[in-house]
């Protein structure tokens, strides 16, 4: 069986709630079978109300959703067969977690004893066997969450969205489940669409991530490819942590270009900057700086500590490089016990590929 | 030394127990005192009257007070197929003397005549024969009672003053219930043309019924409405609900009079319209169909206000996940949404079915000669008949009934289960 490209696919969506506003911006995304995409961005993006639309919540203003080829648009959300894990759960309180999961079986009048089979599959699946008759304020959020979970597979839908499942959930927990979503998805091979502005949750756990802003998809690729190759700046600050200086490109070739800053002159990698003259964001991961670098790098300059702050496996350095106060450092503590103080003065180097020049913000 | 190892002791050596104890008993009488004054108040306005009601519905005490040495004589009679024995007669002679002195002979003669017909007569003879000092005290009072009127020999008035004894009856609350004590003791049903009470009692709780009845279906979508609009337009809808709770019921009744009487607003639209008659005017006041109207619009916010504030606290997604995972709309309704209600719709309906039960203003003036409800009944007998114990008795009957009504309730859905906001 060949995985359809397009199992999922938004073809040119507009969205609008008051008429004057587009929430989603001529919207192109395909989801291939099987894949676990993300959706991120900022509250306000747009993003959960693609996950709406996707649901049969809200319809769109203009454009067609297409599930597995078919036009959806018209089709009412509780005849989709898409599976739904909701922010807070949404657990029917006067149901036992049995019933719970029953429901959707029961709706589709699937037989008694079938029902017994897939309810006891769902919950071994989220390790939860045995709680079938605990109600869902007996339970903890954690357990509710994998119940919820249980509840959107348990009748076989073909995509299951979920909108910031893990919201709620407190910091080590949150991360537990990542993995168990993660591996549940694995298993059953379910195409997953995943809301979230938590963007290490969409890194540990996603195949492809959609980052949103203002209504439009900025960038869709993979997790590493979105963190290393950002394609503008709002990505490049949305994902990790980025340095980075405002300048003008005073010359360019093909794989480097030289950006003028207030004092001084750095060498970058070109990516959506054309000619001399244009004004540019230069953005650098702070792990690709290093102090005192053997090898020799193409940007090579000296920098003053304004502030160390420990943070376990590494510590963070601000700097004051280049007329800026806010460049920032991430030295790992185990390879070296590099003596850093503050008002020391250190040399510090890049590559310049990894400089990269994206539009002005 | 298990049980000592078990004790544990604050750093002093004091038990925690009476550490915790003396710590929390200053908020508790803290606490006590904050609530102190409306304890009283209802102490005093609302158990001290209902004690009172009760006692004055059972209380038949002026006999008992009129006739002890008759009554302590009468334990000794033993055989109530044949007259009672002398001490019997001496006492109730010597008590009835008592009362002509004081000039009280003539209030027992009521009250036992009430009892046993016939009664006036014979205890009017016996007053003239003491007052003629006709009775001699030396021989035996039997014969001579027996002597004045033939019913002094009949044993059935003295079983009549018999039943008189216990300072308590239950005559008025049998009353209520269109029933009496037989001049045999048994109870017994009034004629048939003549039992008013228990068609009052049905009626009540009919009109009570089926005002909550309309009310839960009128009030369901507007609370659903009102928990699910935006906030503009939800505080205008609160607003027209809340509007007949700032209206004078008498306002709001003569309203209902003006636009349903034949003549009114609403019989002249659909004339207008040409849905009847102008010769053919339907009657919607002065029948059931008044007070159904009046009755709903008026106990409406009731029915709303608990439901809205249940249905505030449902989670939309609540329904959206019943959907998602493929219940129609109706099914995700009736399955999810609904079954959450049910405390509120408890409460809506247990509410309107309580005031309901006790209305009386209004079916008295729409209802015409089908509005008069058990309430109607105690007012009249606390203002006109000034039977105030019969009055008691009903306004207990009442109160029992709302009772009995709430231990169904909390058996079916359970008192826990009651959100009213």
């Amino acid at each position: 069986m060949s995985k359809n490209p397009e199992f999922v696919k938004f073809d040119k969506v507009d969205k609008s709630y008051d008429g004057k506003v587009l929430v989603v911006k001529d919207l192109q995304l395909d989801i291939a079978e099987g894949e676990f995409i993300t959706m991120l961005g900022p509250s306000g993006s747009g993003k959960t109300t693609c996950l709406m639309m996707l649901a049969g919540f809200e319809t769109p203003t203009h454009g067609e959703i297409l599930l597995d080829g078919n036009i959806i648009s018209n089709i009412p959300p509780h005849k989709r067969g898409i599976g739904m894990v909701f922010q807070n759960y949404a657990l029917f309180p006067h149901m036992t977690v049995y019933e719970n999961l029953a429901f959707p079986l029961r709706v589709r009048k699937v037989e008694k004893d079938e029902i017994d089979k897939k309810v006891d599959k769902a919950l071994s699946m989220v390790s939860l066997s045995g709680f079938e008759t605990r109600m869902p304020a007996q339970l903890s959020g954690g357990q509710q969450q994998r119940v919820a979970v249980a509840r959107a597979l348990v009748f076989d839908p073909a995509v299951v969205l979920m909108d910031e499942p893990l919201g709620a959930l407190d910091k080590n927990l949150r991360e537990s489940m990542q993995y168990e979503i993660k591996h549940i998805h694995e298993s059953i091979g379910v195409t997953v669409v995943y809301v979230t502005h938590d963007q290490s949750e969409a890194l540990t756990m996603s195949n492809r991530i959609a980052v949103f802003n203002d209504g439009k998809v900025q960038q869709l690729s993979n997790p590493a490819e979105l963190y290393e190759k950002p394609v503008n700046s709002f990505v490049a600050e949305f994902i990790g942590e980025n340095n980075t200086f405002h300048g003008e490109v005073v010359d360019i070739d093909k794989d480097k270009c030289k950006v003028k800053l207030a004092n001084s002159e750095i060498l970058a990698n070109p990516i959506s900057v054309k000619s001399k003259g244009e004004k540019t964001t230069v953005s650098l991961r702070p792990e690709r700086a290093l102090i005192n670098p053997t090898d020799k790098m193409d940007n090579m300059f000296t920098g003053k500590i304004e502030e160390v702050i420990y943070h376990g496996d590494h510590t963070r350095v601000r700097l004051n490089l280049l007329g800026s106060s806010e460049f920032i450092l991430k030295v790992p503590n185990s390879t070296s016990n590099l003596e850093l103080k503050v008002s020391q003065d250190i040399n510090i180097g890049w590559n310049s590929v990894d400089a990269r020049a994206l539009d002005p913000k | 030394m298990s049980s000592e190892t078990k004790q544990i002791l604050t750093t002093d050596g004091i038990p925690l127990e009476v550490s915790l104890k003396k710590a929390e008993k200053k908020n508790k009488i803290k606490a006590f005192l904050l609530v102190a004054p409306l304890l009283l108040f209802l102490v005093i306005t609302y158990i001290f009257p209902i004690g009172d009601m009760f006692m004055r519905s059972v209380d038949d005490r002026m006999v008992t007070n009129m006739l002890p040495k008759t009554f302590k004589a009468m334990e000794k009679w033993e055989n109530l197929e044949e007259l009672p024995p002398e001490e019997v007669y001496r006492g109730f002679y010597e008590d009835y003397k008592v009362l002509v002195e004081n000039q009280e002979h003539g209030k027992l003669g009521q009250r036992l005549n009430k009892e046993k017909n016939g009664f006036n007569t014979i205890t009017k003879r016996l007053f003239r024969q003491i007052k003629r000092n006709k009775i001699d005290e030396s021989i035996s009072i039997k014969e001579q009672i027996n002597k004045i009127h033939k019913r002094w020999r009949n044993v059935e008035f003295w079983l009549a003053i018999k039943r008189t004894a216990p300072p308590y009856t239950m005559a008025k609350y049998l009353k209520g219930m269109d029933m009496y004590v037989a001049s045999d003791g048994s109870i017994a049903q009034v004629d048939e043309d003549r039992r008013i009470h228990r068609i009052l009692w049905l009626r009540t709780l009919e009109i009570a019924f089926f005002v909550t009845l309309f009310s839960f279906f009128m009030g369901y979508p507007i609370a659903h409405l009102l928990a699910t609009l935006p906030m503009k337009y939800s505080n205008l809808l609160m607003i027209c609900v809340l509007l007949p709770f700032w209206t004078s019921l008498l306002v709001r009744t003569a309203s209902w009079m003006i636009l349903l009487q034949q003549q009114g607003v609403v019989n002249d639209f659909f004339v207008m319209i040409g849905l009847v008659g102008d010769d053919n005017r339907p009657e919607m006041m002065y029948n059931k169909v008044g007070t159904y109207v009046a009755m709903t619009q008026i106990l409406l916010p009731f029915m709303v206000l608990p439901l809205y504030s249940v249905m505030k606290t449902i989670s939309p997604s609540l329904m959206r996940a019943g959907k998602s995972l493929g219940g129609t709309p109706f099914v995700a309704f009736w399955k999810v949404y609904f079954p959450l209600t049910i405390p509120g719709i408890g409460a809506g309906c247990l509410l309107v079915f309580i005031l309901a039960i006790g209305y009386y203003i209004t079916p008295a003036l729409v209802g015409g000669a089908s509005g008069t409800l058990i309430s109607n009944q105690i007012a009249f007998h606390m203002k006109t008949t000034l039977d105030w114990s019969f009055a008691s008795a009903m306004g207990l009957m009442l109160l029992t009934g709302v009772l009995v009504i709430y231990w169904i309730y909390n058996k079916l859905v359970g008192v826990d289960n009651i959100k009213l906001g």
